[in-house]
């Protein structure tokens, strides 16, 4: 009788559905998962090393490219992390710029996740639908910063700047006729308001549109409903937080329990699961978007009514105006300064945590007065989540794991860091 | 809130008593001090006591506290002297050598309560050797490889002590103070042995922006001290 051994199977580096650079050891037993053991690090960049030997303004680019689907919510944890130490609070304005744009960062990222989640199960068209969507926000991102991904719009202190009042239009090209581009452009004559308004207008349809091809899919449902429950004991014990959380039936969302920002002047409910399982984490994200999408109409509603600065006027921590400097020996020296030496910040530790789209993203800063941080500790929610892969595919089949890779919403910028 | 806070910490501080060396609030967030023995017992009562219910360990890191207060420069006494234009290290007086090098610090959230607490947890062993809470908290896996990865810290009672962030068969804990930023080995094809090698480092590092460490009284009423 020949022996019947487990097999023993690679999954990645470099597979499509690996969503970067995952690499699984699978222990089979024909197709069924016997044990998961996942490889991490081939993304690892030191960020946290890397942020300790740079001026304190000059890590926030590298935050972008931590998790590199919600490039502002990243920064929007560093940024308030060296505020709490410093004890400065942004101007109102830049408030609701910063939620605002960490809600369309949300729906970028939700839909980033959504596409992928349903190409790795098998749903091409709706990779196509959301890339079309985020297509609006990337520009939306580059109308405020001057790029679509890596940002760098959230300072210690504020914003970058002001919405801009006027948006970028399609030129026409050999690809796009003068039809064409009159068309495309014509959402684009207002200002960047007026635009994020136009998309919030229609975004609800194309969520709409999104579920009516998977909600009651009878594909989809098979391969997610009772895919990787997790019970909310286990969830809390395995560090689970965001979506992965709810997804298992706990309410919790930092934006309503310790709000930041303005999150408490806003309307926005946070959707919970039932089941804890694949199909409930893709219902709750769902719904997370048509929140995020409230938000954004209620920020737009106050940005409008309420112009102010939106960055703070202490130039020991924001840089002066260009012209100011010109002009001004004062404002040059601040310039100077900021530029070349950065500026210290208090000795002490702060932990500063967002909701993040994926879970809570921290920073855990610790500055010993100088002008770089001593330590930054980063916590993706990726991390935490990854961690739980091998109890979350035990003893499911082969093709369950590119669900459950899905499911956990992994990006490996964030992971490896 | 605040208040709240407070009294977490003053609980914390009554309740645990001789195990803390130290509970008070930073910003906002209770903080406790833990001596290393006594650690899995407190972190057990943290977790399990209705009081505190902290279910939930949000983060773990390693610290390497080896340069704490150093700069490249010296800023106080500059108006007798001016400006040491160098970058130096030898400025300082060396008492990272007294105190303990590494610490553990734990993050945890009580979802029940709203609560969280920040526990640390300085070791003054050689080899750095700590106990592990994984069997707690079962989310302590991987960040205590992490830490072990990074910083050298051993865990005592770990299921899979293994690297986990940095290259199959790297040498060296990178995130320790005394690790060159730009790394000890680089990797590049050899188009003869047809294969990747790796070499000594040939790149130096280049401080642009000097790390420098100035009082400012003006951020004395943040801390809340006077």
């Amino acid at each position: 009788m020949p022996e019947i051994r487990n097999m023993t199977m690679n999954f990645g580096p470099q597979h499509p559905a690996a969503h970067g650079v995952l690499r699984l050891v699978l222990e089979l037993d024909g197709e069924v998962i016997e044990r998961a053991d996942p490889h991490i690090g081939l993304l690892h960049r030191g960020t946290e090393k890397l942020a300790e030997y740079k001026p304190y303004n000059q890590s926030i680019g590298y935050m972008d490219r931590l998790d590199y689907v919600s490039m502002m919510c990243n920064e929007h944890a560093y940024v308030m992390a060296i505020e709490k130490l410093m004890g400065i609070t942004p101007p109102i304005r830049a408030q609701y710029i910063r939620v605002m744009f960490s809600e369309i960062t949300r729906v970028l990222n939700h839909l980033m996740w959504l596409g992928t989640h349903a190409l790795d199960v098998g749903a091409m068209t709706m990779f196509l639908y959301c890339f079309r969507e985020r297509e609006d926000l990337m520009d939306c991102y580059e109308a405020v910063s001057g790029t679509r991904m890596h940002a760098t719009y959230f300072r210690p202190g504020g914003v970058y700047r002001d919405l801009p009042d006027a948006m970028p239009f399609y030129e026409v090209s050999k690809w796009h006729n003068e039809k064409e581009v009159k068309n495309m452009n014509e959402e684009r004559q207002g200002s960047l308001l007026d635009f994020i308004e136009a998309f919030t207008d229609k975004f609800p349809t194309c969520i709409d549109e999104y579920e009516t091809l998977l909600t009651d899919n009878r594909i989809w449902k098979q391969r997610t409903v009772d895919i990787a429950v997790v019970s909310p004991k286990r969830a809390l014990q395995l560090g689970f937080t965001g979506p992965m959380l709810r997804g298992s039936g706990i309410e919790w969302d930092l934006r309503k329990k310790q709000p930041y920002e303005v999150y408490h002047k806003v309307d926005f409910d946070i959707p919970v699961g039932t089941n804890g399982d694949c199909y409930d984490r893709y219902l709750v994200r769902v719904e997370e978007m048509r929140q995020s999408n409230h938000i954004i109409k209620q920020c737009i509603d106050w940005l409008r009514e309420n112009p102010g600065p939106v960055i703070l006027d202490d130039h020991k921590v924001t840089p002066p105006k260009r012209e100011e400097m010109k002009g001004d020996m004062e404002s040059l020296i601040h310039h100077f300064k900021l530029f070349t030496e950065g500026y210290c910040v208090p000795e002490g530790e702060v932990y500063a945590a967002v909701e993040h789209p994926k879970g809570e993203f921290g920073i855990y800063l610790i500055s010993d007065g100088a002008n770089k941080p001593y330590r930054v500790k980063i916590r993706a929610a990726g991390f935490a989540h990854l961690s739980a892969m091998d109890e979350m595919v035990r003893g499911h089949m082969l093709s369950d794991v590119v669900t459950v890779i899905g499911t956990q919403d992994i990006v490996f910028g964030e992971i490896d860091r | 809130m605040a208040n709240s806070v407070e009294t977490l910490a003053n609980s914390l501080s009554e309740h645990f008593g001789d195990a803390l060396t130290g509970a008070h609030v930073a910003y906002g967030q209770a903080v406790i001090e833990l001596k290393p023995n006594h650690l899995l017992a407190v972190c057990q009562s943290l977790k399990d006591e209705e009081a505190y219910s902290f279910e939930q360990m949000i983060d773990l890191c390693g610290v390497d506290y080896s340069t704490y207060g150093m700069a490249d420069w010296e800023t106080n006494s500059t108006s007798n002297t001016g400006f040491s234009r160098g970058v130096s290290k030898d400025i300082f007086d060396d008492e990272a050598e007294t105190r303990p090098r590494f610490a553990v610090v734990y993050h945890l959230l009580s979802i029940r309560h709203n609560h969280r607490l920040r526990v640390r947890c300085m070791i003054d062993k050689t080899p750095a050797k700590i106990e592990s809470v994984v069997n707690i908290w079962a989310s302590a896996n991987w960040y205590e490889r992490e830490a072990f990865d990074l910083f050298g810290i051993l865990f005592e009672g770990h299921p899979d002590l293994r690297r986990i962030l940095t290259d199959y068969g790297f040498v060296g804990h990178p995130f320790r103070k005394d690790f060159p930023l730009e790394g000890n080995v680089e990797v590049r094809y050899d188009p003869e042995q047809k294969r990747v090698v790796y070499q000594p480092v040939t790149i130096t590092n280049r401080v642009l922006v000097p790390r420098v460490i100035r009082d400012d009284n003006r951020y004395k009423e943040v801390k809340g001290e006077e």
